[in-house]
């Protein structure tokens, strides 16, 4: 029932940027999406699509999967691309009843629909290609240096990594205790609004004992092996750049330079 | 239907769930895509008691849901009473409170405030009026044997045991024609599992519900069941009397299962000369085998 999110999935396979550093992946999707709200041409997009098709192909995640999470944020787009159609003033080209679709309200709304298709695809090409684990540990060296202001940084990545590795386990849950409910013929698709959030109560109230009782074990768990929070804690798997990251630097330097360059060049401006 | 379904041929009996040729399949087109449930054909008559033994991931479970119509075949079909379950407008709902299915570990499921609350969300489901919920609720409470004195009580206070009765009372309080237990003992101490197991048995011997136990233990089902289905990798492997099925002994253990105890003894004795038949399948008949064949008569 509750399988198809593939928002925040790990795929498994062997590529190139699945073996890059996750600081690089971090900083990389970043300064992906930094450059995305710089252009102001169309030259800009042609460059970070062809960045983005290469990435993804070097990945060697197939497309389709990255299509299908994007299923969930369709509504969200269909109403920002119609708001942003109808809305904007400008040079009129068809006009019916009240509404009007102008020049400028077009070339906008396509370049919204662009920028969240290639945000949303952008961010799954790093949960696609790096484990949870993984990134949480990217994050906690990455930000290391916040410490300095007393953030605590190894909890939140520890919470993080926590959470993340709860998801599918609450998910699995979710639909198990919602199973049982059906069995004991629970309606939960019929009704209006107040009666449908009522049914809900059967499944919620399982479902939070059953989270409490598992943080609770954990909680032991890791108390049980000494666990104290992220003073002198050392790594098995310690995170270290490798030459790879050298280059993907370098490559996403190059791309910085050059997509904000040309993507800003006022000789290819069309509004 | 086809005249390949097994068990078919026994015709005589009313027949109240068959499986036709079913297939299940995970996560069709994906790279977890796996088959659960490989051509299975079964036929359950009424009154029957069965046990499901399979190893952990040999399909017995997602085969329970579908007799339900928590899940959908991907293949074949399933006809609850001569009716097509998948057939359009056939009511789901209903079905559920006809098959009423036990889950794994049931007590993760309770919520209400109170023990008969709980007991009677099943009942209230199927839109019978507060009275009525409540008399079925306390007649199948009474019926797992839980003490009445705390059927006030927050079910989230009991211990493990009374909360997987009060979960079972749920289920029957609906007045199921087939119960469906999936490992009701997991998880309970050796009494409270004969407990349980004789609970179940006086159910189908008194009100002639049919059951299905699922279970991995061997040990558990032979005193109880009058049929097992033994399942692998998604297919049913043996589908027998518990004698029959226990003289395959070699080959459950093949797969990861094995006879009760007793059936190793017998034929340990057997082999080093004594006069006993290697079908009893409880210790009290391979007491009263081992007896007869040292010529006293068992008490």
């Amino acid at each position: 029932m509750l399988r198809d999110i593939t928002l925040g999935q790990y795929y498994q396979t062997e590529s190139v940027i699945h073996r890059l550093d996750p600081r690089v992946k971090l900083l990389g999707t970043i300064l992906f999406f930094v450059s995305l709200f710089l252009f102001n041409n169309p030259v800009g997009y042609v460059i970070a699509i062809v960045f983005l098709a290469a990435v993804i192909i070097m990945s060697k995640v197939p497309f389709s999967f990255m299509v299908k999470g994007m299923r969930t944020i369709v509504v969200l787009m269909l109403i920002t691309v119609l708001i942003n159609l109808f809305v904007t003033q400008g040079d009129v080209v068809v006009s019916f009843w009240k509404l009007r679709i102008t020049k400028q309200g077009i070339i906008l709304a396509a370049q919204l629909a662009l920028r969240i298709s290639l945000l949303i695809i952008g961010s799954s090409i790093m949960t696609l290609t790096t484990t949870p684990n993984h990134l949480t540990d990217g994050l906690e060296k990455g930000l290391r240096f916040l410490k300095v202001i007393k953030v605590p940084v190894h909890e939140i990545a520890m919470m993080m990594s926590i959470a993340l590795r709860f998801i599918p386990i609450l998910l699995e849950e979710t639909d198990r205790i919602m199973k049982a409910q059906l069995a004991r013929g629970a309606d939960l698709e019929s009704g209006n609004v107040f009666k449908r959030i009522k049914a809900m109560v059967p499944i919620l109230v399982p479902l939070f004992i059953s989270a409490f009782r598992r943080a609770g074990d954990l909680a032991n768990a890791m108390e049980a092996r000494c666990y104290h929070g992220g003073d002198g804690r050392t790594k098995m798997k310690p995170l270290k750049y490798k030459s790879g990251d050298a280059i993907a630097y370098l490559i996403l330097a190059a791309y910085m330079v050059l997509s904000i360059y040309l993507g800003r060049l006022s000789l290819f401006k069309i509004m | 239907m086809t005249a390949s379904c097994q068990g078919e041929a026994k015709g005589e009996e009313s027949v109240s769930i068959i499986i036709d040729h079913v297939n299940y399949i995970f996560g069709k087109g994906t790279e977890m895509e796996h088959k659960a449930l490989r051509d299975i054909c079964l036929s359950i008559p009424d009154g029957q008691f069965i046990g499901i033994i399979g190893h952990t991931g040999s399909g017995k479970s997602t085969l329970m849901q579908h007799l339900n119509g928590l899940l959908k075949a991907s293949e074949g079909t399933i006809y609850y009473n001569g009716e097509d379950i998948y057939e359009k407008g056939y009511d789901l709902k209903k079905l559920r409170s006809k098959v009423g299915l036990v889950f794994q570990y049931p007590e993760h499921q309770l919520f209400a405030e109170t023990v008969l609350a709980d007991v009677c969300y099943g009942p209230r489901n199927q839109g019978l009026d507060k009275k009525e919920c409540e008399l079925r609720a306390y007649d199948a409470l009474k019926k797992v044997g839980f003490p009445e004195d705390y059927i006030y009580s927050s079910p989230f206070d009991l211990s493990g045991g009374q909360k997987r009765r009060v979960a079972i009372a749920g289920v029957l309080a609906m007045k199921p024609e087939v119960l469906i237990l999936d490992e009701p003992t997991a998880g309970l101490d050796p009494k409270g599992r004969d407990e349980i197991l004789g609970l179940i048995k006086e159910l189908q011997k008194k009100e002639n519900i049919t059951i299905l136990l699922v279970s991995h233990s061997m040990e558990d089902v032979a005193e109880y069941v009058d049929r097992i289905v033994v399942m692998n990798k998604g297919e049913i492997l043996l589908d027998n009397t518990p004698k029959k099925v226990f003289s395959h002994y070699k080959e459950l253990e093949a797969i990861g299962l094995s006879a009760p105890q007793v059936t190793y003894i017998m034929h340990a004795l057997r082999e080093n000369g004594m006069n006993v038949s290697e079908d009893a399948t409880t210790i009290s008949e391979a007491a009263e085998e081992i007896l007869r064949a040292l010529g006293r008569t068992g008490s």
